[in-house]
């Protein structure tokens, strides 16, 4: 049991921290736009196939600088030249236009790399275990993933904290009509934003893709947990985005293992459950198939009972 | 020093500023009076940028309509917005510095200056500015403004809310910066610190300038008061 905590722990910061790295992009560029980001997962698996490709042909840790850099360069042209100029329609345009996206990348991969998973194995180098985890195996791509993961935390801290573009963004995220007028580009940091944040979801999909799966499926698997993390966390916060990337992770991870049903928890009280009848179905359900559920019944609750999420500052 | 002809602005299908006039000179403090919803603001947000402009802006004989906010600015015009706009995430000492247009920017302010003239900002300098009160507020806008050292400021309705004693001292400090050889045009709805502070006003009405003269003018002339001014 204790064994199966830590391991279920272990997971959940890997994989929240992987979150993290698509949510914090994320709500940046909610607050700071107004827009709501569809295609975002869909840059983290561009990460995922140009990783996957770089990789075949000029090994893993080129690819691991090279692909988030393309995948950053292609999200600044996006804001650039195709958000930018909806911005007078509105956010809506602005909403529609991310969703097309969303599919055109779907479907560009569809055409690219086909319709099913690639192979795209662990690098060799840390394909081993590192260390015994009271018997069981930790391999060294998982702390591989939480080191490159917490660098990335790091690096997003100071420059948001100690560095002057930084203090810009913060202010851009409550007034971008008053830092415009001090004197800033602001239109440009909006577009250092946007390729920051698909950069770091491209990285996310680099290391991410090995670690999940690398399939044109994974945007729209991934994309509304991401999704949910922002309005659980409080749209446009980031330190609410790291809680609840690492609160869904644990409830995800957790859930996936624990077989217990109604009937079960019932059975702890002491009370029979007549699993017959019309409603046996719900009765034997197990939580570990709940899993998937889960992160939306959590928004679910979150929007009627605290709908500014867990940090968030707006309301509305 | 600017000259603004015949604009025109809209919001969406309303029409708001529907051929504006007005000059100010170099040093010269001038007033731009007006009920609410008259068009004050949005005068000052369409000469910024920040509202699409029809019609002529010109500072120092160049042209400003078409320019970016961010371009405007670094032409040397100032804009202290009257929701103020304050970074509430950076401290008092991060908001003054994000005023500079580049980092250690030497112009006519310092920071040191403004915790010279407001103390009580110095005292405050590493509180967070959504946690300081409506007239500390006021003054840091004012101050970061001034800290991208502009030749042109426009201060939008700084008095609104404030109690008598700031108001005397945002009046003292308007003064202190045309004393710098800034030119300013002060938005206002009362006529308190307008009438002691400025060599000109204008009063606007429904979109358009109905009014322009000096402080003695409009002692004198109580039908323009009553019909634009008073409520
Ligand atoms: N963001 C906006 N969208 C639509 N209408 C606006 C907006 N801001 C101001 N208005 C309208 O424009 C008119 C002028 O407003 P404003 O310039 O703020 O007046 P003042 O500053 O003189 O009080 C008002 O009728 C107001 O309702
Ligand atoms: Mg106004």
């Amino acid at each position: 049991m204790l064994e199966y905590v830590l391991f279920s722990l272990l997971n959940s910061l890997v994989l929240g921290m992987l979150l993290f790295m698509l949510s914090s992009g994320l709500t940046l560029i909610f607050s700071m736009m107004g827009v709501l980001n569809f295609a975002h997962a869909s840059f983290y698996m561009l990460g995922a196939y140009f990783g996957y490709q770089i990789s075949t042909w000029v090994g893993f840790w080129p690819a691991l600088v090279i692909a988030p850099l393309l995948v950053g360069g292609l999200g600044a042209l996006v804001e650039r030249y195709g958000l930018r100029s909806l911005h007078k329609y509105g956010h809506v345009a602005e909403l529609l236009f991310t969703v097309g996206l969303f599919y055109i990348i779907e479907e560009s991969v569809n055409l690219i790399w086909g319709r099913n998973a690639v192979m795209y194995p662990i690098p060799k180098i840390l394909d081993f275990p590192v260390f015994k985890l009271l018997g069981a195996d930790v391999s060294a791509y998982r702390m591989f993933m939480l080191l490159i993961s917490m660098g990335m935390f790091v690096g997003l801290y100071l420059v948001l904290t100690r560095t002057r573009i930084g203090l810009i963004i913060q202010a851009a995220l409550t007034h971008p009509e008053g830092v415009n007028a001090l004197g800033h580009n602001v239109p440009a940091v909006f577009m250092l934003v946007f390729g920051g944040g698909s950069a770091l979801a491209g990285l996310a999909g680099v290391i991410g893709g090995i670690f999940l799966i690398t399939e044109p499926a994974m945007a729209a698997t991934l994309g509304p947990i991401v999704f949910v993390v922002i309005v659980v966390g409080g749209m446009g916060s980031l330190t609410g985005a790291f809680v609840a990337s690492l609160l869904l992770a644990a409830i995800q991870t957790f859930a996936v293992g624990i077989e217990y049903s109604l009937t079960d928890l019932f059975a702890l009280f002491g009370w029979r459950v007549d699993a017959t009848g019309f409603f046996r179905d719900i009765w034997r359900i197990q939580l570990s198939h709940t899993g998937p559920i889960l992160p939306y019944l959590f928004m679910v609750l979150m929007l009627m009972f605290r709908p500014k999420g867990l940090m968030g500052k707006r309301e509305s | 020093m600017l000259e603004v002809k015949e604009l025109h602005a809209y919001y969406g299908r309303s029409h708001i500023l529907q051929g504006v006039n007005l000059k100010v000179a170099r040093g010269e403090i001038v007033s731009l009076l007006g009920r609410n919803g008259v068009g004050r603001s949005t005068t000052c947000m369409t000469i910024m940028g920040l509202v699409p402009p029809h019609g002529s802006i010109l500072y120092k004989g160049e042209e400003m309509a078409g320019l970016k906010p961010h371009q405007v600015a670094r032409k040397g015009i100032g804009f202290v917005p009257e929701d103020r706009w304050i970074f509430p995430g950076l401290t008092v000492l991060q908001n003054l510095q994000l005023g500079q247009k580049r980092k250690k920017q030497a112009g006519r302010w310092t920071i040191d200056d403004v915790f010279k003239i407001f103390p009580r900002l110095g005292e405050r300098s590493n509180v967070h500015g959504g946690l300081i009160s409506g007239g500390e507020k006021q003054m840091l806008t004012i101050c970061r403004t001034l800290m991208g050292d502009p030749d042109f400021i426009m201060i939008d309705e700084p008095t609104e809310g404030l109690a008598p004693q700031m108001v005397k001292q945002v009046g003292d400090l308007i003064e202190e910066i045309a004393g710098r050889g800034i030119s300013v045009l002060l938005v206002e709805q009362k006529l308190s610190i307008a009438l002691k502070i400025s060599k000109r006003l204008y009063i606007m009405g429904h979109g358009k300038i109905v009014f322009e003269g000096t402080p003695n003018d409009i002692k004198n002339d109580q039908t323009i008061r009553k019909e634009w001014l008073e409520v």
